[in-house]
């Protein structure tokens, strides 16, 4: 099973040994952490993506002639757990930075390993505001585009509705919580006739969806924010379908456009949801068509969303080797800083500002199509677009 | 006035699919005292049979039939895991065969993965109740009306089943006294096994059940299990009615808690299961726990300070650990402390288990809040790390000092549940108060002064600490205050009439492992260099509960090598496989079998069988005991 995270396998023997750095010196390696055991959804696709990126990089000749290795961890799901591995692909493994991670407590508790160990950190999937602004550090980078960027993007299209009743289902954690906070927030700046008429705030993965979809209609919304995902997005839709809630009624939804949670729904998705995500199928660039051709060829699957972030979060690790040109992490930090790498979906730059990357997502409605969900009307709405002005980042940012 | 009404029927349903469940873990607990912590496993294979079945087999039949032999085959699985693994620890002391459940349910979360794949899967609608019945412009799925007829029935079932058949009488009567039905002649073996398929079956049906209304994935065990536990206790162990009864209280709550306050639900059942023990100690519909009749002290090894040449060996392998920085490097060496502050924590849970026989299901809750009183020293007031170290296991004082006086009010199964609701009480405070707590994104920046940064000196630190811990509650073990504690465990009637308080004994107890447990938060918290409400949480509470029980409940310091073993094991397993828990779980599983009574019990007893110079009085005595059961 492990012979696929392990692109070298014979190091990782020796538990206690710095021994590992000399055995490898001609190769550069990178540390990735992830929750493979606890969000196999998300990170099989993920992982599928690097390991591709990996191949490319290293059929191109490399990073400046060197091999990249990217050596890959589990975390449990735990923010502890997360710095234990961490730690080891620091200390013991000797790679030249750090990678990955899909959970916000998780990428906030590496980011401060970061911080604290002077390790240059790309977080790959976190969508917490904090990592990159009021708990930002100067070795901490993201790719993924915020929270706060998706909020921006949707209550783009959302203001342009003519619901002024609005109730709001969130998932009761941090990501649940500050969706809706900026959500409201940008909304009611753009509609001060807006009113907040419910909100529900189920527990993560614990919705009990019928007494959620009765409260909500019972406040008569004429729209609703979504921000659950996964299996609660799939019991929310189901009650709420079967309930009628969505009849009538504008949805706007974080993430459900990402194929990871539209495609579970099959015929049961709801139409017309305005949504965020990744609807690769109606993609045409030359850019994504490259990185689709070349991951059907590999994999005999159509991509992700996770498969992008994967492949991004690698191929932009490799970019910033090569400008750096060397493992010293302040040259690093220098290198990303600005630093502008092709991707699937079009060039993307790390902001010096404050380290966030503005890769964009897709905006769109949903749609069913031959008995499955897809995203139809799609734009993609570049990241740089969406990010407030430099004099409110500084505002948001601690000073190194 | 329809909508108050709907939402009544919209909570019956929810009860319906939760009693199913919690119906079957009551009657397991009830006959044969195992806490099944598998049973959520039984749930989710249940689904994901059923979801194949009925995917590949079309129409109203398929899908019925489908649901049935869901069921069906996975009663057929337990009956398996019944006769080769339960079957061989039931005579060993209660709680090891949570450590065999807890196994099968780690290996099971990964092979739904490698079998069924890591998607979530949606099965088909029931054929018949797709859509939903209008009442008065509300919507009442008809799906949710089939659930809420279909509970009474299995409740009435049940109560026939257990009013009206000789078999029903055997476990009412094995629910009240299993000794007295061993000893009128009932052949066990084979009432504990059917009892065990019964529960099981009951456990599949509900997750076979879900599938119209929710999503099959990998999770779903650890979503319902806790749920069902608490279920169980509020009704009272080993009643169905009362199962059904804390269904209904509960899902009702919930229903109508969430529009008036949207954020209970995280908390919700635990509320009420703290609220309810305390007001009834034996749940609504329980009866009080007849006293023990063996005393499980005479099953043990007579308990003895070390020896001299022990002394000097325990000394050596200190030393030993001492010198690890000597020659390993400083992932080993984090590693190491991690598994020294384990040690502690495990340690403080083994006091309070094998010396107080009081078995805390929420001890991380103590843990949690020495390493958040860190956090609050160290952010907040800026102390000095020693200052911090010294005054933040204070909080987790604190908190045992409270929690505990009501605890220890209760005995058995309900003490520990109650501890239970305490933790998630803490945990879900510290999760939901952002503005202080930092909710989930917990508190960050607490890294060790210099002086303690590098990892060999916060190695010798964690160490240096562990090793006063164990020593100091190894002395109190043998201090009359030790004594008078294992006193009121062996016979609580006995040692009140010596004229020991026995409530304040344990109560004392309780605050001593708690605050040995926030001892070990406190370091953790500088290990990690920062809290979440994850070190609150109910898997830390299991993995401590895994460390004492791998090391061995019956003997004084076991927990030292058990908090080792699976601290090591675990880091290891989860840096070099993605299927950790696969390999984890199997191990527990094999642990289980070959060592009854724990690793150090089993060695422990081993050698003494070796010296038949040991101290024949209690262990003759012991012999015909154990075999009587």
């Amino acid at each position: 099973m492990r012979a696929r995270n392990y692109f070298v396998g014979a190091a990782f023997a020796l538990l206690a040994g710095g021994m590992a750095q000399s055995a490898m010196a001609q190769d550069i390696k990178i540390g990735e952490i992830n929750s493979y055991s606890l969000l196999p959804a998300f990170t099989e696709p993920y992982r599928k993506g690097w390991q591709l990126a990996v191949e490319e990089i290293n059929a191109a000749g490399g990073i400046n002639g060197k091999k990249l290795v990217v050596v890959s961890k589990d975390d449990s799901g735990k923010p502890a757990d997360a710095q234990t591995a961490a730690n080891e692909l620091v200390s013991s493994e000797g790679v030249a930075m750090l990678a990955g991670t899909f959970l916000s407590n998780i990428g906030l508790a590496v980011s401060d390993f970061a911080n604290q160990k002077k390790v240059f950190f790309l977080a790959a999937e976190p969508l917490t505001d904090a990592i990159t602004w009021s708990k930002g550090n100067k070795y901490t980078f993201r790719l993924r585009p915020s929270n706060y960027m998706q909020a921006a993007m949707l209550v783009e299209a959302a203001s342009k509705l003519p619901a002024k009743r609005w109730a709001t289902i969130a998932p009761n954690y941090e990501y649940g919580q500050s969706a809706v906070a900026v959500f409201k927030k940008l909304m009611s700046e753009k509609r001060p006739d807006i009113q907040w008429v419910d909100e529900q705030w189920p527990p993560q993965g614990k919705i009990d969806a019928g007494p959620v979809v009765q409260a909500v209609a019972a406040a008569n919304p004429e729209a609703i924010l979504n921000v659950t995902f996964g299996a609660d997005l799939v019991k929310l839709v189901r009650e709420g379908n079967t309930r009628g809630l969505f009849k009538g009624r504008e949805v706007v939804s974080f993430l459900t456009g990402e194929p990871e949670y539209l495609d579970p729904l099959k015929d049961e998705t709801p139409e017309g949801w305005i949504v965020t995500g990744y609807p690769w199928y109606s993609i045409k660039t030359p850019e994504h068509d490259a990185f689709l051709k070349a991951y059907q060829a590999k994999y005999n699957d159509y991509p992700r969303l996770g498969s992008i972030v994967g492949y991004q979060t690698i191929k932009s690790a490799a970019a910033i080797l090569a400008k750096a040109n060397s493992t010293d992490p302040e040259k690093l930090i220098a290198a990303a800083e600005g630093l502008s790498v092709p991707s699937p979906l079009g060039e993307v730059t790390f902001r010096k500002i404050d380290h966030q990357s503005t890769l964009g997502a897709f905006v769109g409605k949903t749609a069913l199509k031959d008995g499955k969900g897809v995203m139809v009307e799609s734009a993609y709405k570049k990241g740089s677009d969406y990010l407030p002005g430099d004099a409110e980042v500084e505002k948001l940012r601690p000073k190194d | 006035m329809a909508f108050y009404v709907v939402q009544f029927l919209t909570g019956l349903a929810s009860a319906a699919s939760l009693f199913l469940v919690a119906s079957g873990l009551s009657i397991i607990f009830g006959v044969t005292r195992i806490v099944n912590f598998a049973h959520g496993a039984f749930y989710m294979i249940g689904a994901y049979i059923a979801f194949t079945l009925t995917d590949r087999f079309s129409g109203a039949f398929g899908f019925w039939g489908g649901i049935v032999v869901a069921a069906f085959a996975v009663a057929l699985i337990g009956v398996l895991v019944e006769m080769v693994l339960l079957r061989r620890i039931y005579h060993v002391p209660e709680l090891f065969q949570l450590l065999a459940t807890f196994g099968l349910t780690l290996m099971v979360q990964d092979l739904v993965v490698l079998i069924w794949g890591p998607d979530d899967l949606v099965g088909r609608r029931a054929p018949g109740f797709k859509g939903a019945v209008d009442f008065f412009g509300q919507a009442i799925p008809s799906y949710d009306l089939f659930l809420i007829v279909l509970g009474p029935v299995v409740l009435g079932i049940l109560w026939l089943l257990f009013q009206r058949t000789r078999w029903g009488v055997l476990v009412r009567a094995a629910t009240q006294d299993r000794d007295m039905v061993a000893a009128l002649g009932v052949n066990q073996k084979w009432l504990f096994t059917s009892v065990f398929a019964v529960g099981v079956f009951l456990a599949a049906l509900g997750g076979a059940l879900q599938i119209p209304r929710d999503a099959v994935h990998h999770a779903m065990d650890l979503r319902i299990i806790v749920e069902v536990f608490v279920v169980v206790v509020i009704g009272g162990l080993g009643s169905i009615v009362g199962a059904f009864v804390a269904a209904v209280l509960v899902s009702e709550l919930n229903a109508f808690g969430i529009l008036i306050f949207p954020k209970i639900s995280i908390i919700l059942v635990f509320l009420v299961m703290a609220v309810v023990l305390i007001v009834r100690p034996w749940g609504l519909f329980g009866k009080p726990e007849a006293a023990a009749r063996r005393t499980p002290g005479l099953t043990v090894n007579p308990w003895r300070p070390l020896t001299q040449n022990e002394r000097l060996g325990a000394l050596a392998a200190l030393i030993v650990a001492a010198a690890l920085p000597l020659f390993a490097g400083n992932y080993a060496l984090t590693v190491g402390s991690e598994i020294a502050i384990f040690v502690i924590f495990a340690v403080s849970l083994h006091f309070l288990m094998s010396v107080g026989g009081l078995a805390s299901f929420g001890h991380a809750a103590y843990f949690g809040l020495g390493a958040y009183g860190i956090a609050f020293l160290a952010k907040m007031a800026g102390l000095p790390m020693i200052v911090c170290l010294l005054l933040g296991p204070l909080l987790g004082l604190m908190g045992a000092a409270v929690f505990g006086f009501f605890a220890v009010q209760l005995s058995g199964v309900y003490f520990a549940m109650l501890t239970l609701a305490f933790a998630q009480i803490v945990w879900s405070i510290a999760f939901q108060w952002v503005s202080v707590t930092g909710g989930d994104n917990g508190i960050l920046g607490l890294w060790p002064e210099k002086w303690a940064a590098s990892p060999s000196h916060f190695y010798w630190l964690a160490l240096g600490v562990a090793a006063l811990v164990t020593c100091g509650l190894r002395i109190a073990v043998f201090s009359p205050f030790g004594y008078a504690l294992r006193a009121t465990r062996d016979s609580l009637l006995r040692s009140e009439a010596v004229g020991i308080n026995a409530k304040r004994m344990q109560w004392t107890a309780f605050v001593i492992a708690g605050t040995t447990a926030g001892i070990g938060g406190a370091l953790f918290a500088y290990l990690k260099g920062s809290v979440f409400p994850d070190n609150l949480g109910i898997s830390l509470s299991v993995d401590a509960l895994v460390m004492v029980l791998l090391g061995g409940v019956e003997t004084v310091s076991g927990a030292v090598i058990g908090a080792i073993v699976y601290k090591a094991l675990n880091i290891w397993l989860v840096s070099q496989t993605d299927l950790s828990k696969l390999v984890l779980g199997a191990f527990i599983m094999l642990i289980v079998v070959v060592f009854p009574k724990g690793i150090v019990g089993t060695l422990e007893m081993l050698l003494q069988r070796r010296k038949p110079l040991a101290p024949p009085g209690p262990t003759i005595l012991a012999k015909p005991i154990e075999s009587a059961e």
